[in-house]
Order: structure tokens, then C-alpha cells, then sequence
């Protein structure tokens, strides 16, 4: 066994490796409760998984046939520059555009940074609502008392 | 030994798209069907690489560049489409 097959082992053995990983990401994109886990699993280990086969791919190329393989190179940075930026802004749009979460989820802490006013305002409503409901209460008691007084 | 490890990687990517398209058929939302393409676009150039190493030919690699390239601004222009419901802005004042 020389150095061009242990090279080309190392290389496919990094490919299996993506491949397991890219299953994995898989498995939790489909699994996970809510849009912003899945992107967690989509995102992050799927670039693991394409960053390991790109490097695969490239190490079988430079000890089987002795090519430097520069656009594999560049392949690579491309992909590992390109994907969490990707991730970040559908992540991003998926929130403005009010995507709801998960049930099991605790804490929202960004909804008060970005829609404080809305949140305000909407409070505001809620206590002139309690208030109309509660005067229709009072006219409906009002209307209750009255009737038994007739009939009285 | 290496065909073995390199076919079962190109079933294991195969399994991978197919359950990203499942996530596309049944995803509530839009941002979950975006997601699941951005991934099935990582997983094609994945496997074009590993193409490249069955067929022993170097020619494939600027298909990699260029599909990376296009899945990006795909998932840009729908971020974009989804958060703003416009993707080319005229009038940009923010």
C-alpha cells in the first residue's frame, strides 16, 4: 500500500463521513418542531457534511491523478462563506414575516425589541376591550334586574 | 474497497434529498419550504463531487462553482420575496 492509496482512502473516507452527517442534518430537518430548530440542523451540518465531501473529493484528485484542483478550492470557500449567511437570512424573514414557534418554546425576547410599540399598542386595545365588556355587563345585569322586577 | 464507501456516500446524499423534498411536500411555511431547498442545493454539489470521482473526470468541477453560486442567490431572492414581498427594490430608503 503506497501513499497514492493511502491518500485516495483517506479521501473516500471523508466522503463517507459527509454523507453521514448530511444524513443526520436530514434527520433533524425533518424531526424538529419548528422553522428556526430546522434551520439549526439545515444549515450548520449540512455545511459540514458538503465541507467534508468538497475536501474528500479534493484529496482523491490530488493523490490519484496529481491535481491541484484549484475551483475545488474555491468551491469550498464559496460554500462555507455562502451557507450560514443563506441560513441567517431566511432565518431572518422567516421571524419578520411572523412565522410562529414552537409550542415547547419559552422565551421570545426579540419580539420585544422589534414590535414594542405594536405590542403597547395592542395592550391598549385590549384594556378598552375589557372595559366595553365590562359596561355591557353592567347593561345586561341592569336589563336582568329590571326584567325580574317586572315580573315581580 | 473505495467504490463501495463512494457508492454507499452518493445512496446516503440520495436519502438525504429525499427527505428534504418530503419537508418541501409537507412544510407549514414558507421559510421551512426555502430551507429544505437551500439544503437540497448543498446535497447536489456534494454529490456532483462524488460523481466527478466515479466517472474519474476532472470536468465537473465548475458545475460545483456555479450551482453553489445560484442556490445562494435562490435563497437570497426568496428571503427577500418573503420578508418584503418585493425582491428588486426601486426605491431603497432604508
Amino acid at each position: 500500500m503506497n501513499v497514492n492509496e493511502i491518500g485516495e482512502f483517506i479521501g473516500a473516507l471523508l466522503i463517507l463521513t459527509g454523507g453521514f452527517a448530511s444524513v443526520i442534518s436530514a434527520f433533524g430537518l425533518i424531526r424538529l418542531p419548528d422553522v428556526y430548530t430546522r434551520s439549526h440542523a439545515a444549515t450548520k451540518s449540512s455545511t459540514l457534511a458538503v465541507l467534508l465531501t468538497l475536501l474528500g473529493t479534493f484529496l482523491y484528485f490530488l493523490f490519484s491523478q496529481q491535481i491541484f484542483s484549484v475551483r475545488l478550492l474555491l468551491g469550498i470557500i464559496f460554500v462555507f462563506l455562502t451557507a450560514p449567511v443563506a441560513g441567517h437570512l431566511i432565518v431572518r424573514a422567516a421571524y419578520r414575516s411572523k412565522v410562529k414557534l414552537a409550542d415547547i418554546s419559552t422565551e421570545d425576547e426579540l419580539f420585544e425589541v422589534l414590535y414594542k410599540e405594536e405590542k403597547e399598542k395592542e395592550n391598549e386595545v385590549e384594556i378598552e376591550e375589557d372595559k366595553e365588556v365590562e359596561v355591557v355587563d353592567e347593561i345586561e345585569i341592569a336589563k336582568e334586574n329590571d326584567g325580574i322586577s317586572d315580573k315581580s | 474497497m473505495i467504490e463501495t464507501m463512494i457508492t454507499i456516500s452518493l445512496v446516503l446524499f440520495t436519502i438525504t434529498i429525499c427527505i428534504a423534498v418530503l419537508r418541501i411536500i409537507l412544510g407549514p411555511s414558507m421559510p421551512d419550504r426555502v430551507i429544505a431547498l437551500d439544503m437540497i442545493g448543498v446535497n447536489l454539489i456534494a454529490m456532483i463531487a462524488v460523481v466527478s470521482i466515479m466517472l474519474n473526470t476532472a470536468a465537473f468541477f465548475e458545475v460545483i462553482l456555479i450551482l453553489g453560486i445560484l442556490s445562494f442567490i435562490g435563497t437570497i431572492a426568496f428571503s427577500k420575496s418573503i420578508e418584503r414581498r418585493v425582491i428588486i427594490e426601486r426605491k431603497r430608503d432604508r
